[in-house]
């Protein structure tokens, strides 16, 4: 079996992940994890203030705020064309906004771009590795533009390539790699400068179990070492266990802020009914549910039912002689909260 | 790892230089990636671009030379036909090099290669990505014109010393154009608008006394053509070939210099628009 | 995303008149794609159409004329210059356009975007595909020779009456040229620049070398073969017959008409085992 990112012998923290996973999947039990200090004792490192860029007339970011405190692991959620990656390039400057404000360590990306990028390390949504080099030209060329010496890029390169599982391929040409391997170089490539800050933009997406869990392993230990995570993702899992806080955006807005575990309180019952009926009669079944539980959403394929006691809603269902094909009960998650806040098709 | 050390690291170190917003004083980076990248190019296709001018060369010199016969030379006395053209063809070859690479190639590596989105996102400025291309694409022209030149002297069409000065002053045409080639690119959203640079340049190409005299145009025609830049770049490299200055050889150079700052203002205030969208 | 249960009054016809019509008529709905993709860049193909033959006349036939004429008009069998290089330009322009469409869209189709797959998970068959393409080509060749010869006639330089076949020959040798050409595009697997090469070392040696801007007889010996197998110099030659009544042994013009439509039909077949071989894979 291949393990794509090297895991070193003795590491702890992917117990922690697991931890922190069980902690926040529950709806109630969910507390900032004890051994992470406040927020507010640490230095802010990014801070946005009605942040705006627009296309034309199509406004992709529409005036958010945030700020992110240094070692914090930020998350940005949202529906495709939300805005998230354009707000990660904003951060990067290598887009410029409209108009707002924003800082990274205290300087204006538009006015100090060389300066705020030498801190930063980007995994952008799509992989531009340099396809003309070899795997491992494209990490030495790379750290070159942030004018590292050689003599610390190659053993770095080496380091990285062993991380990414690359090192057999280090002589071949990028063209040759697979989807996977490719995203697993664009990680280890933005983590040639050991940069402070780190911009991922749906890191993830198209790398094997294996090597997702090995990303979230050095996540969490750059993480140890105070690097903040700026995140975007559509796997709600991943945002469980990754980020400490996150933005819900749609539409260029910000629909919501906090913790997982605190949106799930706020935006969610504590467990949710899953009933499928059959693609014609969910619609029509969804006037015969009303009153049961708190709130019912109608997906295409099911009908959700928000209830802070699941089984007695089921009860309930079966009592007014409803019988759904499937039916399943399950706690709260944070992607509810999501179909909650970005949905197309509430009914309330 | 050691990001964590307090000691000034090599990460650290670089992080804590200062720069202007556009500028690292690091184009030598994208130089040396420049240099890397064209090992993994196919160097028949990179020999193909010094071909074409020798290509047209022997066929309009030698084949259309042997029924044109001699034509008068900027000295006033009379040249063979191939003489005539060459140090045209080396003018407009320079001009379609320096044209492609800060055009087409940029556009390319732009939109397609998404090349420079991975570089900007590291701490290179624009300006050293510009600096870094103009600077390969000029290297690339001084080869070709090397080699051009040196297909001349095997011809026979090479009759002063002073020719060799062919090589630096296509080197400066080339500048020029690829200065203003890179500011328009950013002007220049889609292939479609690509292709009007070609709409430019063939009949700058063709019209430029490149393969006649401009006196067979009417008066009005010929003030057009001399108001093209290519012009003066062929009669810069005729005179030179031939070695026979007169007063309008300075100001050839000087539209070439003129051409050179002002491309790289444009494209220095353009910088944000061509490279960060 | 949506549902679209809206939609569903309308009905797809059944598979087995799906399947009748593609193979039937598969090649031009294919032809009909390639043709909207043309159309998208539609205005470049004007300009081009129009500026490059009224930019090739009027710098050789007019400017690079009054060098040339001033030589005496035997060299050019009694003719103007323009007369003399207006069929060779609109030949030469028909290859090159051939040229191109017969390269980058084809890898493009096999590599790049993989356009040819999408159609090709539909009934459309690998040959239908191709077919299309080379009707769709064909047209652009025809329309743009047609618009080249007018350009031509304005230029006063097809003064006998066959002249409009003229386009039909450009047309030819552009396929001539561009159906060989495709079968070596379709069979390109990894792009180390081989169509630069292409263009740079067969391209342009053919358009300069054969015979289009002086007669293939003033080049010395050693080169005047690359016209004689040059698709280019078989066209111009043949285009000069009918222009303006270019005197050669008959049996010369029905070589060159030969030589043109072997090429084609040698590329068709080509192409087409290689659209199948490929696609098949
Ligand atoms: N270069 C561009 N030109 C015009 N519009 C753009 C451009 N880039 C993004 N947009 C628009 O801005 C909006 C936000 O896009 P963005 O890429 O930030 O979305 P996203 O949240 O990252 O989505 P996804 O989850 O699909 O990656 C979209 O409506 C998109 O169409
Ligand atoms: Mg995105």
């Amino acid at each position: 079996m291949e393990v794509p990112f090297h895991l070193p012998a003795g590491s702890t923290s992917l117990r922690r992940v697991h931890n922190k996973a069980t902690m926040s999947s529950g709806a109630t039990g969910a507390v900032q994890p004890a051994d992470e200090p406040p927020t507010e004792a640490r230095p802010t490192v990014i801070t946005a203030e009605n942040l705006t860029k627009t296309y034309g007339d199509v406004a992709a970011v529409d005036g958010i705020s945030f700020s992110v405190p240094a070692g914090e692991s930020f998350g940005l959620l949202g529906p495709n064309g939300a805005g998230k990656s354009t707000t990660m390039k904003m951060i990067g400057g290598v887009t410029r906004r409209t108009s707002g404000a924003l800082h990274i360590m205290g300087l204006d990306p538009d006015s100090h771009g060389p300066e705020v990028r030498a801190h930063l390390g980007v995994v952008p949504q799509q992989d531009n590795l340099d396809e003309e080099l070899r795997v491992r030209d494209n990490l030495l060329v790379y750290g070159r533009y942030f004018g590292l010496p050689m003599s610390y890029l190659k053993p770095k390169a080496d380091e990285l390539l062993e991380f990414a599982q690359l090192t057999d391929k280090a002589k071949s040409k990028v063209d040759a790699l697979s989807g996977g391997m490719k995203r697993r170089l664009t990680i280890a490539r933005s983590l040639i400068n050991e940069p402070r800050i780190l911009l991922l933009d749906e890191p993830t997406t198209g790398l094997d179990p294996q090597a997702r869990h090995i990303l979230w392993d050095r996540l969490f230990r750059l993480k140890e070492q105070g690097v903040t995570l700026i995140l975007t993702t559509h796997y709600m899992d991943e945002a469980e266990q990754l980020c400490d806080r996150l933005i819900v955006v749609d539409k260029g807005r910000i629909m919501a802020e906090g913790s997982p575990a605190q949106l799930i309180r706020e935006h969610s019952t504590r467990e949710v009914v899953e009933l499928r009926f059959g693609s014609e009669r969910n619609t029509t079944i969804a006037s015969e549910l009303q009153g049961i539980g708190e709130r019912l959403e109608v997906l295409p394929d099911r009908v959700l039912i928000y209830a802070h006691d699941g089984e007695s809603a089921l009860e309930q269902v079966a009592s007014r002689g409803l019988r759904p094909l499937t039916s399943l009960v399950r706690r709260s998650s944070l992607e509810d909260v999501f179909l909650r806040l970005t949905g197309r098709s509430l009914v309330d | 790892m050691s990001a964590g050390l307090p000691v000034k690291s090599a990460p650290d170190q670089a992080r804590s230089r200062t720069f202007g917003p556009l500028y690292s004083r690091n184009a030598r980076a994208v130089i040396s990636r420049g240099l890397l990248a064209t090992r993994s190019t196919n160097w028949l296709v990179m020999l193909s671009g010094f071909f074409e001018p020798v290509l047209f060369l022997i066929s309009m010199g030698v084949g259309l030379g042997a029924i044109v016969g001699s034509v008068q030379g900027p000295g006033g006395g009379e040249i063979s036909y191939a003489a005539y053209i060459a140090p045209a063809l080396l003018a407009v070859s320079a001009m379609n090099g320096a044209v492609y690479d800060s055009t087409w190639n940029v556009f390319f590596k732009m939109n397609f290669a998404k090349l420079y989105q991975g570089m900007l996102y590291t701490s290179l400025g624009p300006l050293d990505v510009a600096l870094g291309e103009i600077f390969l694409a000029l290297l690339r022209g001084l080869l070709y014109a090397m080699g051009f030149t040196a297909v001349m002297g095997v011809m026979g069409l090479i009759t002063t010393p002073w020719a060799l000065l062919m090589v630096p002053a296509s080197v400066l045409i080339a500048f020029g154009f690829a200065s203003i080639g890179m500011g328009i690119t950013s002007f220049l959203k889609t292939f479609q608008q690509m292709d009007w640079v070609n709409f430019v340049m063939l009949p700058m190409f063709l019209f430029s006394a490149t393969f006649y005299p401009l006196s067979v145009y009417p008066q009005p025609i010929q003030w057009l053509i001399q108001a093209m830049p290519l012009w003066h770049g062929v009669e810069l490299l005729r005179q030179i070939s031939v070695g026979a200055f007169t007063a309008a050889t300075p100001v050839h150079i000087g539209h070439y210099l003129v051409m050179t700052a002002a491309g790289m203002l444009l494209t220095t205030l353009r910088l944000r628009q061509l490279f960060l969208k | 995303m949506t549902d679209g249960t809206a939609r569903e009054a309308l009905r797809a016809h059944s598979p087995d008149i799906a399947a009748a019509r593609a193979r039937r008529w598969g090649a031009f709905y294919y032809a009909e794609q390639v043709l909207r993709v043309m159309k998208g860049y539609g205005w470049s193909i004007i300009m081009y159409s129009v500026g490059h033959p009224v930019a090739y006349l009027f710098a050789m036939g007019v400017g690079l004329a009054t060098l040339v004429d001033a030589q005496g008009a035997e060299a050019f069998g009694g003719v103007g210059y323009v007369t003399f290089v207006g069929p060779a330009l609109l030949v030469s322009a028909s290859v090159m356009t051939a040229t191109n469409e017969f390269t980058f869209p084809v890898m493009d189709g096999f590599k790049w975007r993989r356009t040819y797959y999408g159609p090709h998970a539909s009934p459309l068959t690998p040959q239908q595909i191709a077919a299309g393409h080379i009707m769709a080509v064909t047209l652009r060749l025809l329309l743009q020779s047609a618009v080249y010869f007018a350009a031509v006639v304005l230029f006063g330089a097809a003064p006998g009456g066959w002249g409009w076949a003229t386009i039909l020959v450009a047309t030819l040798a552009g396929l001539s040229f561009g159906l060989p050409l495709m079968a070596y595009s379709a069979s390109i697997t990894e792009d180390k620049g081989q169509f630069a090469l292409v263009m740079r070392f067969i391209v342009m040696p053919l358009f300069l070398f054969s015979g289009t801007f002086f007669p293939l007889d003033s080049l010395p010996l050693a080169v005047r073969w690359v016209g004689w197998i040059s698709p280019i110099w078989h066209g111009t030659e043949l285009g000069r017959v009918f222009s303006y009544g270019y005197q050669q042994p008959p049996l010369l013009t029905v070589l060159h008409a030969v030589v043109l439509v072997a090429l084609a039909v040698l590329g068709w077949f080509l192409t087409r085992r290689q659209f199948a071989a490929r696609m098949g894979k």
